[in-house]
């Protein structure tokens, strides 16, 4: 049903990096899985209409209103890594552009 | 044990003062802890300060409500600010919400004396406990046994009386099965009745929070104190919330001339025949104190395993794209570029379990298979749901095992996800629907665990639902009998 090297792709787009071991049991496990999906088939739903949420509700919207938040040291202070530059306060990631230019 | 309503009793008249009772109940988590680990942090400063208050309150001549001075869990799924809340992960294990939800919110308004976070499976994703990154919650009526989840913790603790009641979530059954596991009352409310806000998301349209208690009382009193509307929540409904303790009155079956049905196709392979026999019994039992019984058939009700896994795992590998350690909680250290910073992070993160649920669920949202699988359990879920729908046309309440086998042994499940998942099969239609449903005690297997009797109510029919569980509670005694670990 699905084989190792869609494992890796699908790994790649939830941004899971797998090792060897964890492929090859996602590749049976998932397999598995799905197969147990195709039980779904048996039903005609050409006609059924999608439940997105099982109690209807229509759109629930607010005024788009400025509020200062108070825990703003907080925040940043979760962060694994922050600096702050004259520039402001900032998350700080690894480098995200390769070497050139520098 | 004591209930709510003897504990308030005994607040009011002075009999023992709040931080007494806190005290008391921090002892016996001390004592308990090391063989059931049922908490993943004790918060005893902030519960002895709520402690003070209320007792300050009291002695104020203040009046105060039936929860002040209760000591209560709460899910480590659920924002405490200043306190860690981990979703028992790795990649949350440093985190400290600088705010707070909904639920914990109101319950501190109310008085409630948090003892401690529960430990859970990992963001909530398993049926066990076991999935925790942290450790392993035993089940007090057999330590070799496993609590049920996700909420173990939860209903572990309540069970052996470290705390009172207790909040979990409940997205396919993580409320209904632990209570039966361990012989407590759990529920899950209509989707949209308490307020998700702080609730840490795993699968959006099921989530619902819940109350568990060792009696249909405490969880009807917990209830009207979570539930109501708020605008934090877009999912919230707007409704009145009734007084649900005033309205569990004697005798009310036959008064209501309650209609009950039992869903044939629960009855069938894979079923404990021991489960089955106690939950006829109990139908016996709701039938000599008054209420017509019938037998329902919801022909899809099988189709819900598979359709909640391509919804639930869909919606969770959408929600946790945001633990990118970034912002907050665990970062990998040897990470090189930005790409390489997300993908060892969730991969040193996250647990097994999670990692297998983001997998079904990033490869079912996936270009060329969203027909297929996302768009296919969405229309199974409406047929699931007009099942329920024909159902309530003929009676008031639905009632089945809430798990099709007793509490199993750690370990006997880890390597084979799809018959873990299968324990969830009669809990699961229910959050598809997004119905209220309960499970409550109704006896014992030949090896002493607990069964649990599952209760299914119509659309916001949470009152119908309490006052059915509260009349099969009071002509039986499941209830009270206690795990030797507490005694």
């Amino acid at each position: 049903m699905i084989d190792r090297e869609q494992v890796r792709k699908v790994a790649h787009l939830a941004r899971l990096d797998l090792t060897p071991d964890e492929e090859e049991k996602f590749t049976t496990q998932l397999s598995d899985i799905l197969e147990y999906f195709e039980q779904l088939s048996e039903l005609d739903t050409d006609e059924v209409q999608p439940t997105a949420r099982a109690i209807d509700m229509s759109n629930v919207t607010r005024p788009d209103r400025l509020q200062p938040y108070e825990n703003r040291e907080t925040i940043l202070n979760s962060a694994p890594d922050r600096e702050s530059t004259a520039q402001g306060d900032f998350f700080k990631v690894p480098q995200i552009l390769s070497g050139e230019g520098e | 044990m004591a209930s709510i309503r003897e504990l308030h009793h005994q607040l009011v008249k002075k009999e023992c003062s709040a931080v007494e009772l806190t005290q008391d109940y921090l002892k016996r988590v001390e004592t308990l802890e090391p063989k059931l680990h049922s908490f993943l942090c004790v918060t005893a400063d902030r519960a002895l300060e709520q402690a003070k208050q209320v007792d300050a309150k009291l002695a104020a001549g203040e009046e105060v409500g039936p929860l002040a001075g209760i000591p209560i869990g709460i899910k480590d799924n659920l924002c405490t600010q200043g306190i860690p809340t981990t979703c028992a992960s790795k990649i949350l294990q440093n985190f400290v919400p600088p705010y707070e939800s909904t639920v914990t919110a109101k319950l501190a308004a109310a008085g409630a004396v948090m003892v401690g976070k529960t430990n859970m499976d990992e963001f909530a994703m398993g049926s066990s406990t076991e999935s925790s990154a942290f450790q392993l919650t035993a089940n007090p009526w057999d330590v070799e046994r496993v609590p049920g989840g996700s909420s173990g913790g939860s209903a572990a603790a309540v069970a052996a009386g470290e705390c009172v009641v207790a909040l979990g979530s409940d997205t396919g059954g993580s409320i209904r099965q632990p209570a039966s596991f361990c012989g407590v009352v759990g529920m899950k409310p209509t989707y949209g009745l308490v307020s998700r806000y702080g609730l840490v998301a795993f699968a959006s349209s099921l989530d619902q929070i819940g109350p568990f208690g060792r009696s249909v009382e405490d969880i009807a009193v917990l209830l009207e104190t979570i539930a109501g509307h708020d605008p934090k929540d877009s999912t919230s409904l707007k409704v009145n919330i009734p007084n649900y303790a005033s309205l569990l009155k004697p005798n009310l079956l036959k008064k209501q001339k309650l209609r009950i049905g039992i869903i044939k196709e629960t009855f069938g392979e894979g079923l404990d025949p021991v489960v089955g026999q106690a939950v006829m019994a109990a139908v016996d039992e709701l039938k000599k104190l008054g209420a017509k019984v019938k037998e329902i058939s919801c022909p899809k009700f099988r189709y819900g395993l598979p359709t909640y896994y391509i919804i639930a795992p869909s919606e969770a590998s959408a929600n946790l794209a945001r633990y990118d350690g970034v912002k907050y909680g665990f970062r990998t250290e040897e990470a090189e570029s930005l790409m390489d910073m997300y993908t060892k992070t969730r991969a040193q993160g996250f647990g097994a379990e999670v990692k297998r649920r983001i997998m079904i669920g990033t490869y079912t949202l996936s270009a060329g298979y969203y027909d297929a699988y996302y768009l296919k359990a969405q229309k199974v879920r409406t047929l699931i749901k007009q099942d329920f729908e024909r159902a309530f046309s003929e009676v008031d309440v639905l009632v089945c095992p809430t798990s099709p086998i007793t509490a199993f042994k750690a370990g006997e499940k880890t390597n084979d996800p799809l018959s873990m998942y299968l324990t969830d099969l009669m809990t699961i239609p229910v959050n598809l629907a997004g119905l209220p449903a309960l499970s409550l005690p109704c006896g014992f297997d030949d090896q002493g665990l607990p069964i649990g009797l599952q209760m299914i109510g119509n659309v916001l029919q949470e009152d119908v639902l309490l006052q059915a569980a509260y009349a099969y509670e009071q002509a039986t005694d499941w209830h009270e009998r206690q795990p030797e670990i507490g005694e």
